[in-house]
């Protein structure tokens, strides 16, 4: 097989397998369902490996290539085509190996539900979708990816159409989207518009021409055409991976079963928008202002959204806040042009936090369905393998030394510590406490889930076992990369050059290198070591630290923080106001101007007014001059009489 | 074969079945419906040879037929198709076929129920076709009076009020076309659509012409603001004549303006282009608001679909923005083929929706929102249909609706960004008029006993909305086709208006 094949493959196996899951559901029936898709899931994971193998050992050199052509048309070509480098492999590894564990896991977690195969199908499809984003090599396809997970995400939100929290969900996870794509498509528009093409390479070649050009928006106040471009395309990201104010959508999404929370939601579609900047560096490299920006957005979700998790009782949305507040530091990565230890952060992260949601999942599917950490609380002696890898996932989130959290977190941090752009400082501060904040969380779940006393009912408590294996074989290997893989490839990925075909970094910015680097002169091991020692590492210890005191040994303190900091308490509980301002003022002035346009405008002006009134008006005056043909002779002589006299009468006064 | 006369046989044999069908439905009604679906398959295969014999590497009318009309005024009847005109055609023997399957269960009347529908559309074919402007004019107000029939016989109670609106608000239009078509007649002495758009006469008088041409055919659209027969229209209308409405009969405003105002006066249209672009924004974004506030559904989709049609304008008349503001035309044949792929397109998605709706009316007979709920509960693979379709209408990238959409709001770039600001509304006001109907008729729980008792399609919906879905996501994934078809008149058109006419 050619590598053309081989790449064409890869999206194409889960596409059939969805195709053939979806449509043929009654013929395959439930477990060919599974079979199926999870052959074609396994398949493009396996070639995804090789490809990877490929390009990071066997030194296979970028390929940049069109399969097909989509249209031609005033001079431009659309295409559709791969980019397979090194960010590219790096990316459809860990999108297919994440994919393939929760096919995998689904197995157990959907057993009983009447909509099993429709779930397959959708998980095949987001693969597709996933994958064709990842492998993109112009915008176009990146922007068919891009709504095409949105299209999944909204099914897969909405998989349990019955709820209606599900299908509420569901519709603003797709609106919120589209507010994010509706500057991401402008910034596509500006693309092609100034630089003439929406291929990857022609673009960024294009880049250094158009570098100083300006536009006036508003009047004739010059806007600098990278800045305006590049914040365009950064709201799109902010939709998709969730910065605030677009995060709304992702705390609901948890209505949607656990395993598409730990795909899509943490995993690999949310961080569509890390990818897709990290992708486009040598055009964010141009903006320092966009770049600050960033940065701070990246700060603020960081920092707010941890704390709303520090008072969330469903376990799911712990996890949800935790992955925002996640996003959060990537974005403050790439606002520091950090982009390779967003992408590093990105990979640890898809499986320490797929890790935990399945974790969540298994523990869910332990108790019948319940997620309240409030009526849980001992759970690690019944379920020893979920609360092991719990606490797997838990350390890498923290950032605890050697687990693959800590290099990617650390290192976030260092980077925006040496970043030297407006906004630098408040984004230090806010990782640094989000640090605590973090930590703080992390422990309360694990203790209130799965130590401390059990405080379910007795029935949920007999029932309450180890989940079978086909949900506890994609836990332990997802702890796998959650512990390791930081350690094994933190030196090569940032510092060994093995992102440096597809990452640009202007020497200014290039903080990896010119600081980061620096502490890895004696290796992983010693940079890990090390960071025992760091601050970061004891406002960790600070965070568990309280977490411990709190809930295992003072479980009446919590509520007392509670009372005495009611106001900040109550704050955070209602999100800062934001699923309020979204819902009750966007929302509800969008459907108020429907109204009013729709009574106002179409009902009483245009119908009301113009058109029936005109019709009222014609039928007005025909009432009038019917008048006129009363049928009368001597009506007729009448008017023939004073016509005549008048016309003879302006004859004579005119002349 | 291609010898041929293959646009009078696409134009006459639909209405030589009319006749038949008519005479048959007295005798035996059983044969009425096999021997419509009979003529239209033959019309819609005679129509693939049609696109098998295009050369679409030339921007020349092709298949021509010339012969003498009516001498004394120089009037011929001409036919002749280009690549604008082709993919209309072939849009509209598809869905003469899907109509006449759709109208299968019509029980009231079928023989003249199928009569009008094969005349309806041998005239809008005929009329794609012409070359003459009379016979083009003579096509436009023909086809009234079957549509006016299919909605004032088949519709709902309130047929009337739809119909005289319908009748008079094009009636209207169409009166400024004439007088213009005679004046010009009048200053040129030729009918001939090639001789007016090569015929130079002064901006004032062009000003009038491009007016009144615009008046016509902003009603068919149909613009803001005289949109608001549209929506009366399709709730009065049945199944097949909201199909018809809104894939092929909306279109004929788009390809007027392309035949006529654009070509025949466009330094006028280079003055007034603000006018269009305009009013076409207000159509996309006032009107997407409107839609929101709909709670019947095919009014719902009515107003979508004039949203949608905001593109068609929009894209049609960027080439002077764009000109005018970097000096250059690059994206005017982008925005122009846009605008056609958007109608193409529109064609398939609008009829699906309808035709969905229809499926939902014929077992519940209500078309309220509100009368709904849950409907993917008992039919959950007409669920998964209706998803697509709105999906698509919603612009989803890999359907159909996204491919005009992103090449109008590319070209509108071009021209300003703030027309692309306006026109990328649509993104967030499709989707949420869209799949708020979706949410409200098809999630949730079963909301009643009539959805409770639903049963989920039948083999003939399947056929239709199967072969709406094909070239739904056919055209998605894979425009080139259509877009290379139409490429040679779309540049010539381009060029074209770009040459001052006023001598």
């Amino acid at each position: 097989m050619s590598i053309e094949t081989v790449l064409l493959l890869i999206p194409l196996l889960p596409l059939v397998g969805s195709a053939v899951a979806g449509l043929l559901r009654h013929q395959v029936g439930r477990a060919g369902a599974h079979w199926i898709t999870i052959l074609a899931v396994a398949g493009s994971a396996a070639l995804s490996a090789w490809v990877a193998w490929q390009v990071f050992f066997n030194g296979l050199p970028t390929l940049d290539y069109s399969v097909y052509t989509w249209a031609v048309t005033d001079g431009i070509t659309f295409e559709v085509g791969f980019l397979v480098d090194s960010l590219t492999a790096l990316m459809m590894t860990v999108v297919t190996f994440v994919s393939l564990m929760v096919h995998i896991y689904t197995i157990g977690y959907m057993h009983d539900d009447p909509g099993y195969q429709r779930f397959f199908a959708y998980i095949n499809l987001f693969t597709f979708a996933m994958l064709m984003l990842v492998m993109a090599n112009n915008f176009m396809q990146l922007f068919f990816g891009w709504e095409a997970v949105g299209l999944v995400s909204y099914l897969l939100i909405g998989f349990w159409f019955k709820k209606d929290t599900a299908v509420r969900a569901n519709l603003k996870a797709f609106l919120v989207n589209r507010v994010g794509d509706f500057g991401f498509l402008l910034g596509i528009a500006a693309i092609l518009v100034y630089m003439g093409s929406l291929n990857y390479a022609e673009v960024f070649a294009a880049v250094p021409a158009v570098e100083g050009t300006t536009i006036a928006l508003f009047g004739d106040t010059q806007w600098s055409l990278m800045t305006v471009i590049c914040i365009c395309l950064f709201i799109g990201a902010m939709g998709k991976s969730a910065q605030v104010p677009l995060h709304v959508w992702l705390p609901d999404s948890m209505e949607g079963p656990t395993p598409i929370s730990a795909l899509i939601h943490a995993a690999t579609m949310v961080t569509a928008g890390i990818f897709m900047v990290a992708r486009l560096s040598p055009i964010f490299e141009t903006s320092d202002v966009a770049l600050s920006f960033i940065l701070v957005i990246g700060a603020v979700t960081a920092l707010f959204m941890g704390l709303i998790g520090i008072v969330q009782n469903d376990i799911k949305r712990v996890v949800a806040y935790s992955t925002l507040s996640q996003l959060g530091y990537m974005t403050v990565a790439l606002g520091a042009s950090a982009y390779s230890v967003a992408i590093f952060h990105l990979m640890t992260h898809a499986f320490f936090k797929a890790l935990l949601f399945l974790g969540a999942g298994s523990v869910i599917i332990a108790l019948h369905h319940k997620q309240d950490m409030r009526e849980m609380g001992g759970l690690a002696k019944y379920m020893p393998i979920t609360a092991a890898t719990a606490w797997i996932g838990s350390l890498a989130l923290i950032g605890f030394p050697f687990f693959s959290g800590f290099f990617s977190k650390d290192l976030i941090i260092e980077a925006v510590h040496y970043a030297e752009r407006p906004g630098a400082g408040f984004a230090y501060f806010a990782v640094m406490a989000g640090v605590v904040i973090t930590a703080l969380y992390t422990f309360r779940m694990l203790y209130l889930t799965f130590h401390g006393p059990t405080r379910m009912d007795e029935e949920t408590r007999s029932h309450a076992h180890e989940t079978p294996a086909v949900v506890t074989v994609p836990l332990i290997l997802l702890a796998i990369p959650s512990l390791a893989i930081g350690y094994f490839t933190v030196e090569p990925l940032l510092f060994g050059g093995a992102l440096s075909d597809s990452i640009v970094v202007r020497e200014v910015n290039d903080v990896v290198s010119n600081k980061l680097a620096a502490k890895f002169d004696h290796g992983a091991f010693a940079f890990a070591l090390h960071g025992f020692m760091t601050p970061v590492f004891w406002l960790a210890m600070l965070g568990v630290g309280i977490s411990t005191y709190i809930y295992l040994f003072n479980p009446g303190l919590a509520d007392t923080i509670k009372r005495r900091l009611y106001l900040a308490w109550t704050i955070l509980d209602r999100k800062y106001g934001f699923d309020e301002l979204w819902q009750k003022v966007l929302a509800g002035a969008g459907l108020g101007i429907a109204s009013g346009l729709s009574k106002g405008g179409d009902r009483t002006v245009i119908d009301g007014w113009l058109v029936n009134g005109s019709a009222r008006l014609v039928g007005r005056v025909s009432g009038a001059m019917r008048q006129l043909q009363s049928g009368f002779l001597f009506h007729y002589a009448f008017v023939m009489v004073v016509a005549l006299v008048a016309l003879v009468a302006s004859f004579v006064l005119l002349r | 074969m291609l010898d041929w006369p293959l646009l009078s046989l696409l134009t006459w044999i639909p209405i030589a079945g009319a006749v038949a069908v008519i005479a048959l439905g007295q005798r035996s009604p059983d044969l009425v419906r096999p021997l419509s679906l009979i003529v239209a398959l033959v019309t819609f295969g005679l129509s693939l040879l049609l696109y098998a014999g295009f050369d679409a590497t030339s921007a020349q009318m092709q298949f021509v037929e010339k012969a003498v009309w009516i001498e004394a005024f120089n009037i011929h009847y001409h036919l002749g198709i280009d690549g604008l005109s082709l993919p209309l055609i072939l849009l509209n023997t598809l869905i003469c076929v899907l109509v006449v399957v759709g109208g299968w269960r019509i029980t009231d009347r079928p023989h003249q129920y199928m009569a009008a529908f094969l005349t309806l559309h041998a005239l809008m074919t005929g009329m794609f076709a012409a070359l003459d402007a009379l016979l083009f004019y003579v096509f436009f107000e023909a086809m009234l009076v079957p549509m006016f029939l299919i909605i004032g016989i088949w519709g709902g109670p309130n047929r009337i009020y739809a119909t005289v609106k319908f009748f008079l608000f094009t009636f209207f239009g169409s009166v400024f076309m004439l007088i213009a078509l005679l004046w010009l007649y009048l200053d040129s002495g030729s009918f001939a659509i090639a001789d007016l758009h090569r015929h130079e006469f002064g901006l004032v008088p062009q000003i009038w012409v491009f007016l009144a041409f615009l008046i016509a055919f902003a009603v068919k659209v149909p613009m803001w603001p005289v949109h608001t027969w549209l929506p009366d229209a399709h709730v009065e209308a049945p199944t097949g004549g909201s199909v018809v409405l809104a894939a092929v009969m909306l279109k004929i405003g788009g390809y007027g303006l392309l035949r006529f105002a654009l070509p025949i006066s466009p330094d006028a249209a280079a003055h007034l282009d603000w006018l269009v672009i305009g009013l076409s924004l207000i159509a996309i974004v006032y009107i997407g608001f409107v839609a929101l506030a709909q709670s019947d559904m095919k009014k719902l989709i009515a107003y979508s679909s004039i949203s949608h049609m905001g593109f068609v304008t929009l894209g049609m008349f960027l080439a002077f923005a764009i000109a005018r503001n970097t000096g250059e035309l690059t994206g005017a044949g982008l925005g122009m083929s846009g605008a056609m792929v958007q109608m193409i397109s529109h064609g398939f998605i609008s009829g699906a929706m309808f035709l969905a709706v229809g499926v939902l009316y014929d077992r519940v007979h209500s078309r309220e929102i509100s009368a709904y709920g849950g409907v993917a509960n008992t039919m959950p693979w007409f669920a998964m249909f209706a998803v697509l379709f709105f999906m698509a209408n919603s612009g989803l990238p890999g359907t159909s609706g996204f491919v005009g959409e992103f090449m109008v709001i590319l070209a509108a770039f071009h021209a300003s960004f703030w027309f692309a600001f306006a026109a990328a509304a649509t993104l967030i006001l499709g989707a949420a008029y869209s799949l708020w109907l979706v949410k409200r008729v098809f999630y949730g729980e079963v909301a009643n006993d009539n959805v409770a008792s639903l049963k989920d399609l039948d083999g003939r919906e399947w056929l239709m909305l199967t072969v709406l879905a094909v070239f739904t996501l056919g055209l998605g994934v894979w425009p080139y086709p259509l877009i290379d078809l139409m490429e040679p008149s779309v540049q010539n058109l381009v060029g074209h208006i770009m040459q001052s006419k006023t001598g």
